[in-house]
């Protein structure tokens, strides 16, 4: 297994995506040496603009290249640009379907050490319910360097959402993937686990274990959380009778919220969420050991799955 | 050109301190700078130092419905802004009263701009952050000719074109606003592409005095400033009032020029009523390069009808005699 970093990938397909797009335009809030954004201010100083710590005037300044005809892309901290930008998001990119790229670094709990004023367990939740934007969550770093391209390729508001340091990947560098079509990356036909993030390689993970238990799980790389591959989420449902969610978040409103609203409407079916359970983050020096804290291991992601299978059988 | 003296800006500025010394010329002490007075014998030996003939410019404007003397203009609008909010039933009346005289300058004296063609490229753009004073820029741009005029009885009403708070689905409007404090930074994203582009249009962003309480202006200013973007024009309407009462009592926000100066901006004080000193202004930041630019536009909230000046009426709706009234004044003034 080999373990690449999201944001590596996202600034090296950026400078990529820059030589053939003269329109493309890079915005910071002075945290380029994480984002990795510094690969772009590098390569096209003249297409690089900085604005300082200030999350609310970097949205709005990408809102006014857009108008004016620039693919700009916007990253920070997801838990900064998305919280506290939500409204000029909202109401200033979505409001006029700006072609504005915003770019969430730092999700999740991978800011680890950091804490939890700098872990972003709301932000799937808080993008999502704004009309217009789409919401990306690459599975691995090769996922990410893709679904850039296809970001900037893709008119319109997107958010993008990435996970700070090295993670273990699940694609090979060359892996494509389309903005809002599902990945189905394992077959099986007793349960359906669908994850989002970095999420995906513990959802094999345990769909290994399972396996070993006599239970075969298919597992659906869902990256794009909207637009929800709808046909997707049901057919898995039809298939298995029993589905887990896997999310680095909150278990309200994300994917494990997306996927229950369509199945309870279109395809009742037993449902565990695997997420963080309504609470905030906190330190770890270690990333993983804080993943193991808030149950996002691949046991309970095994144990989610036994849960519903049960159900099932009622 | 200064429209007000007819006198190149820059001899005036090369005059103003010889003047001053001789007490022919009166701008203040800092950092309470007023607009530039020249007295009546200053008047005298300037014009001896020019040889230009004195033309009178700004004084008719082409409207769509054909040439007209500004000070009609100017009435026309405020009785449309008037009939329009007492036909919605709601809106910003007093905030929308104050900036009519600097969007109908903007647009009928100053901006590049062409209302057959909304998207030509090269053209002036305007972001109006005060979005709540819609109905100003509503009547202005029908005035125009960006869209009929019998639209603007349709101001809030469900499929209308005219929004309660300005949207792109109005033609000559390009940016969405009525959240306070945004306009700024997209103003900025916009003048940075026009750098990039090496185009020379400029982009004129009117700002509440209240928003002035917004953090994001502030975010923004620094921005503008840091880049030296010096085809950015803020004019701050300086009404004094914002909702629950004057912009002092609601939040202290003196000293505004010195501010926007200690955040890099070239600023001027002028009245937002004097059409010629917003026109000299304005032509003063087409000269002064590498830094933004604000004008300080003191303004009368509700200004036009007597009875509706200050802040009485804000977000009030005249009544029928009331509209009559005010309609009244506005023909006799």
């Amino acid at each position: 297994m080999q373990f690449k970093a999201q944001v590596e990938y996202f600034g090296r397909a950026l400078v990529e995506k820059g030589a053939t797009d003269p329109d493309l335009v890079v915005l910071d809030a002075d945290v380029s040496v994480s984002t990795k954004t510094g690969f772009f201010r590098e390569a096209y100083p003249d297409r690089f603009i900085q604005v300082g710590i200030s999350e609310q005037d970097l949205v709005g300044v990408a809102s006014g290249l857009a108008v004016s005809g620039k693919t700009p892309v916007a990253a920070a901290f997801a838990i900064f640009i998305v919280g506290r930008a939500w409204e000029q998001v909202f109401n200033t990119v979505a409001r006029q379907n700006l072609n504005v790229k915003i770019v969430g670094t730092h999700s999740g709990l991978s800011p680890s050490a950091d804490g939890g004023s700098h872990q972003s367990i709301a932000d799937i939740a808080a993008v999502r319910v704004i009309p217009y934007i789409s919401v990306v969550v690459p599975a691995d770093a090769p996922a990410a360097g893709c679904l850039t391209g296809e970001m900037i390729d893709r008119r319109g508001p997107v958010y993008l959402r990435l996970s700070r340091g090295a993670t273990p990947t699940v694609y090979p560098d060359d892996v494509e993937l389309r903005i809002g079509r599902a990945e189905t990356i394992a077959e099986g036909s007793d349960v359906a686990v669908i994850a989002a993030g970095n999420m995906v390689h513990v959802a094999l993970q345990a769909a290994e274990s399972l396996r070993g238990d006599g239970v075969e799980a298919k597992v659906v790389d869902m990256h794009t959380v909207k637009p929800l591959d709808r046909s997707a989420v049901i057919e898995s449902a039809k298939e298995t009778g029993a589905v887990v969610t896997v999310e680095e978040h909150s278990v309200l409103g994300g994917l494990g919220g997306a996927v229950s609203e369509i199945l309870s409407e279109n395809y009742p079916t037993p449902l565990r969420r695997v997420g963080i359970m309504d609470r905030f983050g906190m330190s770890s020096r270690n990333y993983q050991r804080l993943l193991e804290r808030y149950g996002l291991t691949p046991e309970a992601v095994a144990e989610a799955a036994k849960q519903v299978l049960e159900a099932k059988k009622k | 050109m200064s429209r007000r003296y007819n006198l190149p800006i820059e001899e005036l500025r090369f005059h103003a301190q010889a003047l001053r010394s001789l007490k022919l010329i009166d701008y203040g002490e800092p950092p309470s700078f007023k607009g530039v007075e020249l007295t009546e014998l200053g008047m005298f030996i300037t014009n001896l130092t020019t040889e230009d003939e004195p033309i009178l410019a700004g004084d008719l404007v082409q409207t769509k419905t054909g040439v007209k003397p500004l000070g009609q203009l100017l009435k026309d609008i405020r009785k449309k802004v008037l009939q329009m909010v007492a036909e919605a039933g709601s809106g910003h009346l007093g905030a929308s009263m104050s900036i009519v005289d600097i969007l109908a300058i903007l647009y009928f004296m100053k901006m590049k701009h062409d209302p057959s063609n909304p998207d030509w490229t090269e053209r002036d753009r305007l972001i109006l952050s005060k979005g709540h004073a819609a109905p100003a820029l509503y009547a202005v741009l029908s005035e125009a000719g960006y869209f009929p005029e019998e639209e603007l009885a349709t101001l809030r009403e469900l499929d209308s074109r005219l929004h309660g708070h300005p949207d792109t689905i109005t033609p000559g409007v390009d940016v969405n606003t009525g959240s306070l404090g945004q306009g700024l930074s997209v103003a900025v994203g916009m003048a940075l592409a026009a750098k990039m582009d090496k185009a020379s249009y400029r982009i004129y962003v009117v700002l509440g005095d209240g928003e002035l309480n917004e953090g994001q202006v502030w975010e923004a200013a620094m921005t503008a400033a840091h880049h030296g973007l010096d085809n950015i024009v803020v004019i701050v309407d300086r009404n004094q009032y914002q909702l629950t009462g004057t912009t002092e009592h609601v939040m202290t926000m003196e000293p505004v020029s010195e501010k926007w100066r200690a955040f890099g901006w070239n600023v001027m004080n002028i009245s937002g009523h004097d059409v010629y000193a917003v026109l000299d202004a304005l032509e003063v930041c087409e000269h002064t390069k590498g830094r933004p630019h604000v004008i300080v536009a003191k303004t009368t909230k509700g200004k036009g009808v007597s009875f509706m000046e200050g802040n009485r009426f804000s977000r009030s709706v005249p009544n029928a005699s009331q509209l009559q009234q005010a309609l009244e004044e506005l023909e006799r003034d």
